[in-house]
């Protein structure tokens, strides 16, 4: 295995909850010593109702916290897939919510997973658990951390008054992670 | 806090603020710092001594900092581009008046309004004035979430040690990301304070005014202060370096965009190419003397920056002529990637 590097692009509609899907991916790198940033989106292209952040998780410091060239597309909505399948390198990992996206992706130059991340996330009751669904799914394809190492981190990412909600979102992880196979 | 957390670039400046004993801010609120205030609002409020007020104007806000940094309290102000333009003349006065304090900039693309993205094209304005008149800031730029943190502290301890105000120079990406950061209380020396204006109670007046109506005079003040900035050119200039050792190139990069060059010069490496980096920590004082070492020995010189090329000009000054000094920068908001910057390498050779 090479060294890791994963240029992470999380991306959807705002309230999809993208900003926290990176944050639980960061600190699991943190607890798990790698090098790792994350950096919203905050510009201009956040208005008009998509959100996105990158995410960097390295053996090597991180150079560019800004994610040009990413290598992973977690997309939760359509407008999220098509702009950024444009730029994923060759050999990438894209990921993309197959629940409300209706089209194929036209990128087809490395490994694609189409997972249901909002039908997932609705059979447990709870719409805003597609990001855990989608985390789930990316640390089971990717291998870059256990399922444990993240579950680890949940109650690091969500405030002291939604802990009572952490049994449902480990759940949803799990979940994402089994739709891989 | 001795363990790692994950936090904004912005809010771990307003930690190690209040680590660093600073309990006293003055502001008015811009993207992309606003995390800064925001943080230490929250933080400020809920302390007995804490003062956080957020002014009419940057205008107010920094002359409240000049009022505080004369009762020889640590008292910080921040802003982005053009709230710090609306401060300089609030800092000339703070530096004329030799007043230690901190001042961020987390710079945003300019000139003019600009936008709210990363960039350093306020490297004149932070390093050569900004404000009228003769003066320096001591200015320190951090290249990670981490740097914004110790060199907070870094700046207060700095600030005081030569009654000069410090600015921190970031950026909007190292304020916007977050990263894993350790916060450790620092040990605070005792400073000189025989010199504060908080009430002459039992002792004689003391004065602290920047006004000099007799050029003379005005003069002769202005060498005192000029002959602390050449103890300050000796004793403080601060840079790292990176595969310079055998290097046939040198790039010389600071802060967000170090980071980007670190990465490219890995990827050059590889390719066979000998290029180092040489990182400013402090932009001012410059690294000048090291630079100009490394002008014997390298066979060019590259600065990489966001601006349309500022820093480059304190390079040029310290190669001095010895050999090419070639320029490579984004501006206006805009970050190169590490392949686009691996070109500009590869046409070095």
């Amino acid at each position: 295995m090479g060294k890791l590097n994963e240029k992470i692009i999380v991306a959807g509609f705002g309230g999809q909850g993208v900003l926290l899907l990176g944050k639980l991916l960061s600190y699991t790198a943190m607890y798990s010593d790698k090098n790792v940033s994350w950096i919203p989106s905050y510009g201009p292209e956040m208005r008009g109702g998509t959100a996105n952040c990158n995410v960097v998780i390295s053996d090597e410091p991180v150079g560019s916290p800004i994610v040009t060239e990413p290598n992973v597309l977690i997309a939760l909505n359509r407008p999220s897939l098509e702009k950024f399948e444009q730029i994923l390198e060759e050999g990438s990992l894209l990921i993309y919510n197959s629940s409300i996206i209706e089209v194929e992706p036209k990128w087809n130059n490395g490994k694609v997973i189409s997972l249901a991340a909002s039908d997932i996330a609705n059979e447990l009751g709870n719409p805003r658990l597609t990001n855990m669904v989608a985390a789930g799914a990316y640390v089971k394809a990717s291998g870059v951390f256990t399922i444990q190492e993240l579950i680890d981190a949940v109650p690091h990412v969500i405030s002291k008054r939604f802990h009572n909600l952490i049994p449902l979102n480990i759940e949803a992880i799990e979940k994402g992670a089994a739709a891989v196979s | 806090m001795t363990e790692k957390v994950m936090m904004k670039g912005n809010e771990a400046i307003g930690e190690a603020a209040i680590l660093a004993g600073c309990l006293t801010y003055f502001g008015y609120p811009i993207t992309p710092q606003s995390e800064l205030p925001a943080y230490l609002a929250r933080r400020l409020l809920k302390m007995e001594n804490g003062i956080f007020l957020q002014a009419e104007s940057e205008v107010a806000a920094i002359n409240m900092v000049y009022g505080a940094a004369g009762t020889g309290k640590r008292v910080m102000t921040s802003s982005s581009s053009p709230g710090i333009s609306l401060k300089t003349e609030g800092i000339s006065y703070i530096a004329s008046s030799q007043l230690p304090c901190v001042i961020v900039n987390i710079v945003r693309g300019g000139p003019g309004l600009g936008n709210i993205a990363p960039a350093q094209s306020d490297y004149f304005q932070a390093t050569k004035g900004g404000g009228h008149g003769d003066y320096r800031l001591i200015v320190l730029a951090p290249a990670s979430v981490q740097e914004m943190a110790d060199f907070t502290m870094l700046g207060f301890d700095l600030a005081d040690e030569y009654r000069n105000p410090v600015m921190i120079m970031g950026d909007g990406a190292l304020g916007q990301m977050m990263e894993p950061v350790v916060l450790k209380k620092p040990e605070i020396k005792k400073y000189n304070h025989d010199w504060v204006t908080d009430g002459a109670k039992g002792r004689g007046q003391n004065l602290i005014c920047s006004i000099y109506l007799d050029p003379a005079e005005m003069e002769k003040y202005v060498h005192e202060i000029y002959a602390k900035y050449k103890i300050i050119e000796e004793n403080e200039v601060r840079y790292e370096e990176y595969l310079c050792d055998d290097a046939d190139y040198l790039i010389v990069s600071y802060g967000i965009t170090s980071r980007i060059v670190r990465t490219s010069i890995d990827l050059a490496r590889k390719k066979g190419i000998k290029v180092g980096l040489l990182r400013p920590i402090t932009v001012w004082p410059f690294p000048t003397k090291v630079i100009s070492e490394y002008a014997d020995k390298v066979k060019k010189v590259m600065a990489v920056e966001l601006s349309m090329g500022q820093m480059v000009e304190d390079v040029r000054l310290a190669v001095n002529g010895k050999v090419p000094v070639e320029f490579f920068g984004r501006t206006a908001g805009v970050l190169p990637s590490c392949n686009e910057v691996l070109a500009e390498i590869e046409k070095l050779v």
